[in-house]
Parts: structure tokens; sequence; C-alpha cells
């Protein structure tokens, strides 16, 4: 009886092992990102864009508008840096507030930030690699 | 710092203080400093205990209009301490106060008070904006502004601490307490707004306040 559980963990560890080895390095690195975005949303935007993406009220807008995101993708790394400003229809609602910017980030902390909500709260835009992010920084410039 | 560390300590003495009594669910305890009134009554000597109770206050509020101790003497209510430009604490603290604000809308028997320490650029009607964006209407929600010394002379009255400070992200360091207060101005109990679980005990713990003057 217990040899039998002890074969079946092994059993389910040597699978898994497998299963894991498979993930292509992608993956691996997507998940990377995706993780440590999580802690640098927590510390640097979850204070006013909530925990599940939803905003608050009027003053701060919800990252669920999945379109938004979508079309805004290569102007997110901009939108982290250096803030934004004036009006925004999010998910039809207008909002007309600051959001500070935050220079001090480095391009891999942004990096992290994106893949996170750029993969959470509904929305798909897929891995985001840092050279895109540091692209996107030097277009924002010029 | 020192101030900090007293404020710091004060606190955790109250919390102390009202952890020991949290097994009595009837009554609330008195928070805050008490001292023993001795007077005379047909010849004999009585002693009363006169507990901390916040002083009279005079703000303009949201509508630029007064608000005094006496807008809020028919309600208890719960009280704190930010700035409407906050990038740190504050819009944690609003997010859960706006779940209390939605428990116990058009009851008249709650209200809360949200004072401003960035006294210089929180007008009434910047404050007006930040309470519309937030979804507040009405007076049942009060967001209070006032001068320098009326606003941060009041807030050691309900034990929270705050300082205009260039260190910190903002300009302005506070804490995050909310303090709930009964009609007659005591100190009820202090939850950290930034913690949902304590908020959800502060909205426990007003239902047992509101309860003690049911009749």
């Amino acid at each position: 009886m217990r040899n039998n559980w002890i074969y079946s963990i092994v059993g389910i560890f040597t699978i898994s092992i497998f299963i894991l080895s498979c993930q292509s390095n992608e993956e691996i690195e997507y998940a990377h990102y995706y993780v440590n975005g999580k802690t640098a949303y927590e510390t640097h935007c979850q204070n006013c864009h909530g925990a599940k993406g939803e905003g608050l009220g009027l003053l701060y807008p919800p990252l669920t508008d999945t379109a938004f995101i979508a079309k805004n993708k290569n102007n997110l790394a901009s939108i982290i840096k250096y803030g934004m400003s004036g009006e925004l229809i999010i998910n039809g609602q207008s909002y007309n507030g600051e959001m500070p910017a935050e220079t001090h980030l480095s391009p891999i902390e942004i990096t992290y930030i994106i893949n996170y909500i750029g993969n959470s709260f509904g929305n798909k835009i897929g891995h985001y690699t840092q050279e895109q992010v540091q692209q996107d920084l030097i277009n924002a410039r010029n | 710092m020192m101030r900090n560390l007293l404020f710091t300590i004060a606190f955790i003495s109250i919390l102390a203080l009202s952890a020991c009594q949290s097994t009595n669910t009837d009554k609330l305890p008195i928070l805050g400093s008490r001292e023993p009134v001795t007077t005379e009554v047909n010849g004999e000597t009585v002693t009363d205990t006169v507990y901390h109770s916040i002083p009279d206050f005079e703000f303009l509020n949201q509508d630029s209009l007064p608000i005094t101790g006496k807008t809020f003497e028919n309600s208890i209510y719960v009280a704190d301490f930010f700035f409407t430009s906050c990038p740190s604490i504050c819009p944690i603290m609003h997010r859960n106060l706006l779940e209390v604000y939605k428990k116990y809308k058009d009851n008249p028997e709650v209200m809360l008070l949200s004072h401003s320490i960035d006294t210089k650029y929180d007008t009434p009607s910047v404050l007006k904006s930040y309470a519309e964006k937030l979804g507040i209407s009405g007076n049942q929600w009060q967001f209070a502004s006032g001068t320098r010394e009326t606003i941060y002379g009041i807030s050691p009255e309900y034990m929270v601490f705050t300082e205009e400070n260039d260190q910190v992200a903002g300009g302005f360091e506070h804490q995050g307490w909310f303090i709930l207060v009964d009609k007659d101005k005591h100190i009820r109990g202090a939850y950290n707004g930034t913690d949902e679980k304590e908020v959800a005990k502060l909205m426990k713990d007003m239902d047992i306040l509101l309860s003690e003057y049911e009749k």
C-alpha cells in the first residue's frame, strides 16, 4: 500500500519533469516575465488601477479595455515611463486625470509590467520583448 | 521622527487594548486617553471617567459649505486623512471606503469624513470633482478642506499621524487609519484602511455601534 503511494508520487514527478522540459524556451521566458510583472505591477500600478485592473470610479481608468490595450500596445512603455494626461475614452467612459511618470523604471521592469498587464484582466497581447520596449521608448522620444 | 515613533507606540497600545476587549461583541471600547473626574453630588464624592472626545471643528466641504461637529451630531462617522494627488495609499483607502459608503448609503445615522492634508491644492472644487469621479453624490460622505493649522491640528485628536514632508512621494506623509467615531464624538475603533480584512471588521463594528442606539 505504502509502496503504491511512493510509486505514484515518483510517477507523477517524472511525468511533470517531462512536461516541464517540453515547454519551449519562449514559454519559460514568458512565464518569467509574467511572474516578475505581477510583482512590479503590485508595487507600481496596483494602488490606483486595482488588483483586478478594475481602476477606481472615474478617477483611475481600468485596464480591462482589451481593444484599447491591444491598439496601444506600442505606447504602453512610454505611458508607464513618462506618464499621461488629457482625455481618454476607456470602456466608453471618459477619464481626464493625470498619470504620474515613473521615470526611475528600467526597460526590463517596464517589460515585466507590459507582459503582465497585456496578458491579464482579459488582455491577450502575447509575449512582449524588451527589444520592442526599448524601441517604443526611443520612438516616444522622437 | 520622534513624533512618528510616539504615534506608533500609541497605536500599538490602542490596538493591544482593543484586542483584549474584542471578545465582547456587545459593546465597542472607547479608545484614547481617559481621566477620572471627582465631583461632589449631594455631599457624596462621585468619581466619573472622562473619555477623550473629538473637539469641535470647522471645515469647508466639497460644496464650499461649512461643516462642524454639529454636522455629525446625529450619526456615527468614519474619519480619515488623504489628499487627491496621493500616489500611494489613498487610492487603496478610498477603494475600501467606497465599499463602506455603498453598504450604508442613505442611512442617516452613518457619515464619512475625509480630511485633505493638501491644504494648498485641494480646494472645495478640487474635492468636489474628486468626489464625483469616485461616484459620490449628496453629503453623506464629506470631504473637508481647511487651513494647515486646523487640519494638522485635528489629526492627533483622531490619533492619526500626518505631516508635510518633501521626502515622501506626493509631499505628504500620513497614516491610513479609518477612525470610527460615535455620536458623542468618542473614538470607538481604528482600522487599517489599506487592509480589506480590517475594513470588513470596521463594517461589522459599525453594525455593533449602531445597535447601541437602537431603542
